[in-house]
């Protein structure tokens, strides 16, 4: 996509459809010797890489604007995302290009030309040019989509080109060594043979240095003799190993390492659908047939997510998670129905992928042969249904911890945690309820240590009828800091029999503060 | 109702009585309404704890409100810990999530905690969770805090306090075991009372010390220094 930047510029900037043609803006960098020129709309004509004085003194009215180089990163991270529409092996290529491995994916597509077509279709109705090469290796494709069109490697119009009847890529792993077969890399050769040595992918420095010498153009360097060039650069500068990875003597692995895809099922509408409830549609059709997959694999999701491919290059996803690996289309169904909803579909989804991206092995489903406990998956059920729209720290199970803290005595964790409670230290009666914060109390009690005979909590008083206590519970050392403050609890019970745990921190004297606080703990059923 | 309840007379002694004809029970589990007196009264947690039966996971939903005034439920004290807690941000999703409970027949019994009068909880809310309870044989409970006792579905509708404990064996000071003051103020089926209940028949309490207890500890004439 060569021209990524001013066109998402333009696009931000809610300029006319014309604006390309009338404005005269350029995208500028700061380097070395000051501004440079990144990108440039067509009326100003001015070539990236050109100091901005110099295109200043030519044009005096040409305005500047900082390039945002993160976004444009940003906005080329989603385009790859929302590129796996077509193979699921996309890697962003350096600052403005993907790379895709379209490796027997083509005929899905209705053949190789159809899929480019595609492609640029597609790109091009998000007001993005690009130009669409599909070689038989990588180094091939990259070359051609930025010198194959224009020599210059100028800007131009959307354009594709192919290179008709190639074996596909090899795939990366082992190094065959024979990937293309004579014939066919003769072709290749030739096709590559007027492109400039800048399609060599080289750094700059080898680049200028083969021009200097006078090969201006891959053919001329591959008519040199190997020995002399081999003589001639270094490892990483080699131009014949890039040459050789461009005609496929070498193999050249892609960086995202092909894994086993995650089960997935997909759906492609004739044309976008911006009703709301076409992802719930979309959903009904989708979950049996990933059901089958899963069934076939003998796995159980644990980890769902739909996306909904949107026609501007956005994707819009709903996760949903389950606590026992399940694939029960009903039960998977009704995880995602609700979030559905909240799915956007902007200017309409044209395509539905619903993936299992967490999967475990599931054996064979029996359906109760004899009596078995259904309850525990029946549980698991509920409690994705309720993390699903409640999320996932809101629905928890007690954990007893080895402590006599009261606060860390039991704590919460995810239902599907599966970490085994320690054993419970056996205490003196709690209480049922226990505030997440002790609120303040003042009491009336006999100094120092006494026992509370009235408190005051919430500006409501009680007078204590019986009290029994104190039991006093020493901080953790070992967790907290040094002026943490000793607790003597007392249960209370006010003239009206309500029964509370309160706490004493500190005592007079005990050198980590001043007088003793009073606070309210809990209430006891 | 539930086997741990004994009926308490007049003064704190226990009268003998059958226990499963203590307070009056639905036949089928169904749904309780429970208004606590006050939001710092935690009677009701220990009055309904004593209706659970054991066996099956508990659902307990909190709003939020409800946790901040009347704190969250803490397992030591409950005494069980097979239990699911979700914390809800307001009523809808507290009743949301009771409902989704009640669907599930794995459940012992699904509880909800509700913090004032909020437009979600409505006949038509309550009537839902009744229904709900009923065809999945899940009893539901709607502890209703600071709550006033409007137009409801509930099948039982009960006020709780707590009551003076009983007389603590060991120490005539200290708190004893819990008793409750619960009335029932509507029922289908029922006629309409109130009973002072406990948890637990005190006398089995402490078996080992009730001999030496009882002749030389007499409530009110021991003084502890």
């Amino acid at each position: 996509m060569p021209r990524l930047s001013i066109e998402r510029w333009l696009k931000a900037s809610g300029g006319s459809d014309d604006a390309d043609q009338t404005l005269r803006v350029a995208l500028v960098v700061e380097a070395a010797h000051g501004q440079i020129v990144h990108a440039a709309t067509r009326a100003a004509g001015v070539r990236r890489g050109t100091r901005l004085t110099d295109a200043r003194a030519v044009d005096p009215g040409l305005a500047a604007v900082a390039a945002d180089l993160a976004g444009d990163a940003a906005l080329l991270a989603r385009l790859a995302r929302w590129a796996s529409r077509w193979s699921p092996l996309v890697e962003v290529e350096g600052a403005d290009g993907l790379r895709m491995d379209v490796t027997g994916v083509a005929h899905l597509f209705g053949g190789e030309a159809e899929l480019m077509r595609d492609v640029e279709e597609r790109l091009a109705a998000m007001g993005l040019t690009c130009r669409v090469a599909l070689a038989a290796t990588a180094g091939a494709a990259w070359g051609l989509a930025r010198y194959g069109f224009s020599p210059q490697g100028g800007e131009g119009d959307s354009a594709r080109l192919s290179v008709k009847g190639l074996p596909p890529v090899r795939r990366g792993g082992a190094p065959s060594p024979n990937p293309l077969p004579p014939g066919e890399r003769e072709s290749l050769s030739a096709l590559l043979a007027p492109l400039p040595v800048a399609a060599l992918r080289l750094p700059p420095g080898p680049t200028r240095t083969l021009e200097l010498l006078g090969l201006k153009t891959i053919g001329q360097l591959a008519g040199v003799p190997r020995r002399s060039l081999a003589r001639r650069f270094r490892e990483a500068d080699n131009p014949l190993d890039a040459l050789d990875r461009m005609l496929g003597r070498k193999s050249e692995p892609l960086t995202g390492a092909p894994c086993e895809a995650p089960p997935r099922a997909t759906i492609r509408l004739a044309e976008p659908v911006a009703d709301p409830s076409a992802a719930r549609q979309a959903l009904d059709l989708l979950v049996p047939k990933l059901v089958a997959i899963l069934a076939a694999r003998r796995l159980g999701v644990r980890r769902l997510l739909l996306c909904g491919y949107r026609v501007d290059g956005e994707v819009a996803m709903a996760a949903a998670a389950t606590a026992l690996p399940s694939r029960e289309a009903k039960h998977l169904r009704r995880l995602l129905v609700d979030r559905t909803d909240e799915l956007d579909p902007g200017f309409g989804f044209d395509a539905f992928l619903l993936e299992a991206s967490w999967c475990e092995p599931l054996g064979a489903a029996q359906d109760s042969l004899i009596e078995e406990p259904r309850g525990e998956r029946e549980v698991a059920e509920l409690v994705d249904r309720l993390s699903v729209r409640l999320g996932a720290d809101k629905v928890r199970r007690p954990v007893a911890r080895g402590s006599h803290w009261p606060e860390r005595a039991s704590g919460w964790v995810g239902v599907a945690d599966s970490s085994s409670s320690s054993v419970a230290v056996a205490a003196p009666p709690r209480p049922q309820r226990l505030l997440d914060h002790p609120e303040a109390i003042g009491v009336i009690y006999a100094t120092p240590e006494g026992l509370p005979r009235r408190f005051t909590w919430r500006r409501g008083v009680h007078d204590i009828k019986r009290v029994e206590g104190p039991e006093r519970i020493a901080p953790e050392w070992w967790r907290e800091r040094a002026s943490a403050r000793l607790r003597d609890y007392y249960r209370v019970e006010d003239n009206q029999g309500r029964r509370f745990w309160i706490y004493r921190e500190g005592l007079i004297g005990d050198g980590r503060g001043g007088a003793p606080l009073w606070y309210l703990h809990g209430l006891f059923g | 109702m539930a086997a741990g309840l004994s009926l308490v007379a007049g003064g704190g002694v226990v009268a003998p009585f059958d226990p499963a004809k203590i307070l009056p029970a639905p036949e089928r589990p169904t749904l309780s309404e429970l208004f606590p007196s006050s939001a710092r009264d935690g009677g009701a947690t220990g009055f309904l704890l004593a209706h659970m039966a054991r066996g099956k996971p508990m659902l307990w939903v909190q709003e939020r409100m409800a946790m901040i005034e009347a704190g969250r439920i803490y397992p030591p004290g409950l005494g069980r810990s097979d239990l699911i807690h979700v914390d809800a941000r307001d009523a809808r999703a507290a009743l949301w999530a009771m409902e989704e409970g009640l669907r599930c027949s794995a459940l012992g019994a699904v509880i909800g905690e509700i913090w004032g009068d909020p437009k979600a909880l409505d006949f038509t809310a309550t009537r839902r969770l009744a229904v709900a309870a009923e065809r999945n044989g899940v009893a539901a409970f709607l502890i209703r805090l600071g709550g006033h006792a409007n137009l409801s579905g509930a099948r039982m509708r009960w006020r709780v306090a707590s009551a003076p404990s009983l007389g603590n064996a060991l120490d005539p000071k200290a708190p004893g075991v819990a008793a409750w003051d619960a009335e029932l103020f509507r029922a289908r089926g029922f006629a309409p009372g109130r009973w002072i209940v406990s948890d637990e028949d005190p006398a089995n309490c402490f078996p080992m010390v009730a001999a030496a207890v009882d002749r030389t500890l007499v409530e009110g004439e021991r003084r502890v220094g």
